[in-house]
């Protein structure tokens, strides 16, 4: 698993990446009570805007951790914002992309990376 | 951080996980580890425990000894009906200024030889500097020092506050009362600010966490930080003083006539005679320009204050602005207030609001957005 400073993880999964936001953000932001997500299909770039999330506190914004194209998007979390907060790193996914170039994600952190700069 | 002021619950906040935050000058708790969304739907089902004693307590005390004079004296600040209320009664009012604008909000109880007022924590030393330069000479006022205030509110507070104090099950909704807990001096009403039945309860520091943990020893009662405190609010469509209401905005305007009596209106008996009163009982008379409204989204995306508002998805001018939005757990949606001109005010208008360039549309809509749960 990878991760952002912007407090995402990111999980190869075939072709695929899937991406979420870690725990230690969802705890932060406190009970989400919305998310809009992106369309499939949608080609995006690095730190493009491509989520709005909203906790009973505030709005924010998930960016696009790499270049590449939404392929799947994770719509039990329109219904139910609180799976974010209940498991985070697992069935909340937020949405699976196909990287433009795979080996992106060489550039992210890894685990020890990102609790360094959470702890 | 350090000139943050305390309560006396301070420590118990601390011990029972809050985080805290500053508000009003005051480090307070927003929030315990059952988060807000759980804070809010346990108090509206059983009963919470907040602690509000960074507002202002204010003895006013006609220097006569009749406590009537006290009354016609605060008149002279409120648009309120304060010489008719009863003794052991309590109403809702507000200092207005001489625009016609609202300088704090504030509850007002008879205590028969005195009076008795709770001011927003941020307006209390402007209020009552305020009240001292205009009703000095008639009253002796006092800012109360080392009481704490705390909030029982729910369907379940009338249930545990009786286990401590079996005369609190008899109070009506606005009843006022002194009642003993071991030997403490309880200065109780039966009010809130939740929307549901509960109490204020004012009581000396010293007993404060003593008594708050008596309370919260029972299942029934767990502490509620401002985070809930603030949905609860909204969703019982209750104003915020400095977001829904300020100097700005009139009574008429902040859809508040109904904490006018008649008696202080165009012929009644006492008509007038507060700051502002020439437009304020003219906007009563001929409507105001604009209202507070509620305000539901029509999909889930919570639109917060300071939202621009707009007649229709394409007119570049904003007709008006949220002062208060976010996400009602109770209702499992959003909800917002707001003011809009009156042409736009009529329940069921729609309405729309530009959220990240987007204008998405909001119907005007009664409130309270949950029904009132008040013991009348």
């Amino acid at each position: 698993m990878k991760f952002t400073e912007e407090h995402e993880w990111l999980l190869a999964e075939g072709d695929l990446v899937v991406v979420g936001i870690t725990e230690h953000a969802a705890t932060a932001l406190g009970d989400l009570v919305f998310v809009e997500l992106p369309e499939p299909g949608l080609t995006v770039s690095k730190d493009d805007e491509v989520c709005v999330i909203e906790s009973v506190k505030a709005a924010s914004d998930i960016l696009a951790p790499i270049d590449g194209e939404i392929v799947e998007v994770n719509t039990a979390l329109v219904d139910n914002p609180t799976l974010v907060n209940e498991d985070p790193m697992g069935d909340a996914w937020f949405f699976k992309m196909k990287p433009a170039n795979m080996a992106d994600l060489d550039e992210l952190l890894d685990e020890d990376d990102y609790k360094a700069l959470i702890d | 951080m350090s000139d943050l002021k305390r309560t006396a619950l301070f420590d118990l906040h601390l011990e029972l996980g809050a985080k805290m935050v500053p508000f009003a000058g005051y480090d307070m708790p927003v929030q315990y580890p059952l988060g807000v969304l759980k804070e809010h739907l346990f108090c509206r089902e059983n009963a919470g425990l907040f602690d509000v004693s960074h507002m202002g307590q204010v003895i006013l005390r006609a220097k006569s000894g009749n406590n009537a004079d006290a009354a016609l004296a605060l008149e002279s600040l409120v648009p309120v009906d304060v010489l008719g209320l009863e003794a052991g009664r309590q109403r809702y009012g507000f200092f207005t200024n001489p625009d016609g604008g609202i300088l704090d909000d504030l509850m007002i109880a008879n205590r028969t030889d005195h009076l008795f007022l709770v001011v927003n924590a941020a307006c209390k030393d402007a209020d009552f500097a305020h009240m001292q330069a205009a009703l000095g000479a008639v009253c002796d006022l006092e800012m109360i020092a080392g009481r704490s205030l705390l909030a029982l509110q729910g369907p379940k507070a009338e249930s545990t506050l009786s286990r401590l104090v079996p005369e609190a099950g008899a109070m009506r909704f606005m009843d006022v009362a002194v009642l003993d807990w071991n030997g403490v001096e309880l200065w109780i009403s039966r009010s809130g600010y939740t929307g549901e039945d509960g109490y204020e309860i004012s009581v000396p520091d010293g007993s404060a966490d003593g008594f708050a943990r008596a309370l919260l020893a029972m299942a029934e009662v767990e502490p509620i930080g401002l985070g809930a405190r603030d949905s609860l609010r909204l969703e019982a469509g209750l104003c915020l003083y400095g977001s829904d209401i300020d100097e700005t905005t009139s009574p008429v305007q902040a859809s508040l006539v109904w904490a006018i009596q008649k008696v202080r209106r165009n012929g009644g008996a006492r008509a007038g005679g507060f700051p502002g009163a020439d437009r304020i009982l003219a906007e009563l008379s001929d409507g105001a320009s604009r209202k507070r409204v509620g305000l539901v989204p029509d999909g889930r995306a919570p639109m917060r204050g300071h939202t621009q508002l707009f007649a229709d998805v394409t007119g570049p001018t904003p007709i008006g602005e949220v002062t208060s939005g976010g996400f009602g757990p109770s209702i499992q949606g959003p909800m917002s207030m707001g003011y809009v001109p009156t042409e736009f005010s009529k329940t069921g208008t729609v309405i729309y609001a530009e959220l990240r360039g987007k204008r998405l549309p909001a119907t005007v809509s009664a409130m309270p957005f949950t029904p009132a749960n008040f013991k009348r």
